[in-house]
């Protein structure tokens, strides 16, 4: 059905030109406080943010972020399969798994910046402690939800427990992994930046936050859109890096249905 | 040794598995407590689970705790409330009809991977820092999972079951009443509950980082006051609050969707 | 040789197999047959040393089996869930030869490239398994056991989940193993027919607590095609015969 195909595609691409025409058209004109101009908007983007700011605002914040999060990777996976591969571990340390895993994470910031204090150490022990619960409870589920019928195969062909665990487990587990990977990036993001609102002296979030302070308005939401836009990023490379690596899982799903 | 899979029931060990999670948080719970007064770490940054336990009964005789914890709980519940509403709403709407879908996308797609926490400083500067504040950022940020879900969920039903009813004469408006919002009932389910703990999230957090009443303005003051002790007694107060939450959720969804074949199921 | 002796195997309160004593000759194509739910795929699993039995034994060349024989092949029932998703067909089938340090990685891949050529499979090797019908997923299940060069081959209703065509050429494959390789075959199938196109003996099975009801040997010729073999009166004979032992589930004596 040609003609609905191309109805389609233009409503996708047309909608959101129209929002954002609507928006400057509504805000132009009004020199409204809270609502500056689409281009007052973009101009200081361009200039400040894309600018100067880059080296001493975003590469701090990016870095924050996914220092924090590799450590909790790292951790998580490798503890999620120890836990994953025993069923008692798994059973004596749930309790306190979801009890960890429900502790809403901005809660833990003012303890983090008491104990730890407002370095850069600091916010990435928070993030990190932040990220570690989603990607272990998903590398546990992971690992244990391992089809029997794998299980079984691998001990009639008598395979290997090295290869159990790189060449069978590991990838079975890889798809919930990622989602794992996936709820914690976006965590890492909001953690860096609220962090960055209370307790620190340059990033993203330091410097929306001044803006706000010092009335600097088309700055503050400029800044605003880079975050949104820095938080899709992350968000696209890591959806990129999975289904490269996850190139098998998609077909075989497709496949099942 | 005896050959065993998962279809049999492991050899009886020293601890029965009924009490094994008990056991096991106990022994973690004491480990910490051994270690934390063994002066490895002062206890002036990591005080016993112990003495936090003391704490936050403490707290639970002072009017003020209670008073912070109803802040949270109804600013979040009226958010997620408004949230569930209208995502549910857009989401059956959207799900529904190819072109809405089509027209709307690009949009939701770019919305959804922004941190809501970003528009903290607009929000506190359009609406100010009131409960009004709260409630409107954290229905905004719960609004979306609860949205995507929903679609996902629409967009997941059996084709056949539709024909099946179509088949019956049985007219769209019904056939979207009866047949495709029931099936999409575990994705909408999981988007509620993924919604609430990003309610939850966003209200603790403006009370932390702006001092809106609640249990996290409460949190913040401790820090302000250099209270290590109230502190941490406060963050497992709001870890109980948050596992609270997820069990009765958790609970709910038992009881209203045992029925469904593929009970509990999420858009990737 | 492989025999069981007054197998017994309950899970809680449900008696799978109430008593099975029967043995499975080397190099003979032995099936077994029996009415649905009577414990047949939980005997293999036995044989196999997947599962321990609750009473009576497994043996092997007269030792007991409590973990599965490095011998011994197993073909799933579903295919689906025994490949590996993340590997092609050529390294599915290669996958258990890694560990055999006796095989040159010159031999490995000559033996992996002919169980697939004697499947039928030699086209698609390095396709993944999902990318393949359910047919073609089964040969490969099926070259994997061959490329391991197991001496007893244990094949659990391997053809239960395909069309009756596929199921036809998969049978076919199974009469050509049977004559090209020689190793002992135990074949698992609730269909009668196939259980006596297939076997040179049958062992069936009764209903539940499940016992040997009887053992037949199969006097057909050793070559066999679909349409005549299915036409000999010797055929229609042992058949009605095993269909009448099992649906009338009239009680031993």
């Amino acid at each position: 059905m040609k003609s609905s195909r191309i109805i389609l595609i233009t409503l996708e691409i047309v909608t959101p030109l129209l929002l954002i025409l609507a928006y400057a058209l509504w805000a132009g004109p009004r020199g409204d406080f809270f609502f500056p101009s689409l281009d007052k908007i973009l101009s200081t983007f361009w200039h400040d943010w894309l600018g100067g700011l880059v080296a001493t605002d975003i590469v701090p914040s990016l870095y924050r972020t996914l220092a924090g999060f590799a450590l909790a990777a790292v951790l998580a996976i490798a503890l999620g399969i120890v836990l994953g591969l025993s069923r008692r571990a798994r059973i004596a340390t749930a309790p306190l798994v979801e009890f960890f895993r429900a502790l809403p994470p901005p809660a833990l910031l003012p303890l983090t910046i008491l104990v730890l204090g407002v370095g850069d150490t600091a916010k990435i022990m928070l993030i990190a402690l932040v990220c570690v619960f989603p990607i272990l409870l998903n590398t546990i589920a992971g690992v244990a939800g391992l089809d029997p019928t794998l299980r079984d195969t691998a001990r009639v062909y008598h395979i290997s427990r090295a290869d159990v665990l790189f060449r069978i487990i590991i990838p079975a587990a890889l798809p919930a992994i990622f989602a794992g990977l996936r709820t914690s990036l976006s965590l890492a993001v909001i953690m860096m930046v609220i962090s960055e609102f209370v307790a620190a002296t340059n990033g993203i979030g330091f410097s929306i936050w001044q803006a706000k302070r010092l009335f600097d308005i088309p700055s503050m939401w400029a800044g605003i859109i880079l975050l949104g836009i820095v938080g899709y990023t992350l968000n696209m490379i890591l959806v990129g890096i999975e289904s490269i690596v996850l190139r098998w899982h998609r077909g075989a799903r497709a496949a099942a249905r | 040794m005896s050959a065993q899979t998962l279809t049999e029931k492991p050899a009886n060990s020293i601890v029965p598995d009924r009490l094994l999670p008990w056991v096991g948080s106990a022994a973690f719970i004491l480990a910490v407590e051994i270690f934390a007064r063994s002066g490895f770490i002062s206890q002036q940054f990591f005080p016993a689970p112990s003495t936090m336990a003391i704490t936050l009964v403490g707290q639970f005789a002072s009017p003020r705790f209670w008073i912070a914890v109803w802040n949270t709980l109804w600013t979040w519940a009226l958010s997620l409330a408004i949230a569930a509403v209208l995502g549910i709403a857009f989401g059956i709407v959207m799900g529904a009809s190819k072109y809405l879908y089509a027209a709307l996308r690009l949009i939701v797609e770019f919305l959804r991977p922004i941190p809501s926490v970003a528009l903290i400083p607009a929000v506190i500067l359009v609406i100010g820092v009131n409960f009004e504040s709260k409630i409107f950022l954290a229905a905004f940020a719960a609004f979306w999972p609860v949205l995507i879900q929903t679609i996902y969920g629409m967009h997941d039903v059996e084709p056949v079951a539709l024909d099946t009813a179509r088949s019956f004469g049985i007219g769209p408006a019904q056939r979207l009443i009866r047949v495709a919002v029931p099936l999409a009932l575990p994705f909408i389910a999981t988007g509620i509950r993924v919604g609430s703990a990003v309610a939850l999230i966003i209200v603790v957090t403006m009370e932390i980082v702006v001092g809106i009443p609640g249990l996290g303005e409460l949190i913040l003051v401790a820090r302000q006051g250099a209270n290590v002790e109230v502190a941490y007694a406060l963050i497992l107060a709001s870890g109980l609050l948050g596992w609270g939450l997820n069990t009765l959720f958790a609970l709910l969804e038992e009881k209203l969707l045992f029925w469904h074949p593929s009970f509990r199921k999420t858009a990737p | 040789m492989l025999r069981v002796e007054s197998l017994s195997k309950s899970f809680g309160p449900v008696t799978a197999i109430g008593d099975i004593t029967a043995e499975f000759p080397e190099g003979k194509f032995t099936c077994i047959v029996g009415p649905s739910g009577c414990g047949k795929t939980t005997l293999l699993k036995c044989l196999a040393g997947l599962l321990t039995p609750s009473g009576g034994q497994v043996l092997l060349d007269n030792e007991k089996v409590v973990k599965p024989p490095r011998k011994m092949a197993l073909v799933f029932q579903d295919y689906s869930r025994s490949l590996f998703p993340w590997m092609t067909v050529r390294d599915n089938v290669a996958f258990p030869l890694r560990g055999r340090k006796s095989m040159h990685d010159a031999a490995k891949s000559q033996t992996v490239e002919k169980a697939l050529r004697s499947v039928g499979l030699a086209d698609a090797m390095d396709r993944y398994p999902w990318q393949l019908s359910g047919g073609m997923q089964q040969r490969t299940s099926i070259a994997r056991a061959i490329a391991y060069q197991p001496q007893i081959l244990l094949m659990d209703e391997p053809f239960a989940s395909v069309d009756a065509q596929t199921r036809a050429d998969l049978e076919d494959l199974m009469l050509a193993i049977k004559r090209d390789y020689g190793m002992t075959i135990v074949f698992v199938t609730h269909d009668i027919d196939e259980s006596v196109y297939l076997g040179d003996r049958i062992v069936v099975l009764g209903s539940s607590p499940t016992t040997v009801k009887e053992v037949l040997e199969v006097g057909l010729s050793e070559s066999r095609d679909q349409v005549s073999t299915k036409a000999h009166p010797e055929f229609l004979r042992l058949r009605g015969h095993v269909f009448n032992e099992i649906m009338h589930r009239t009680p031993t004596a």
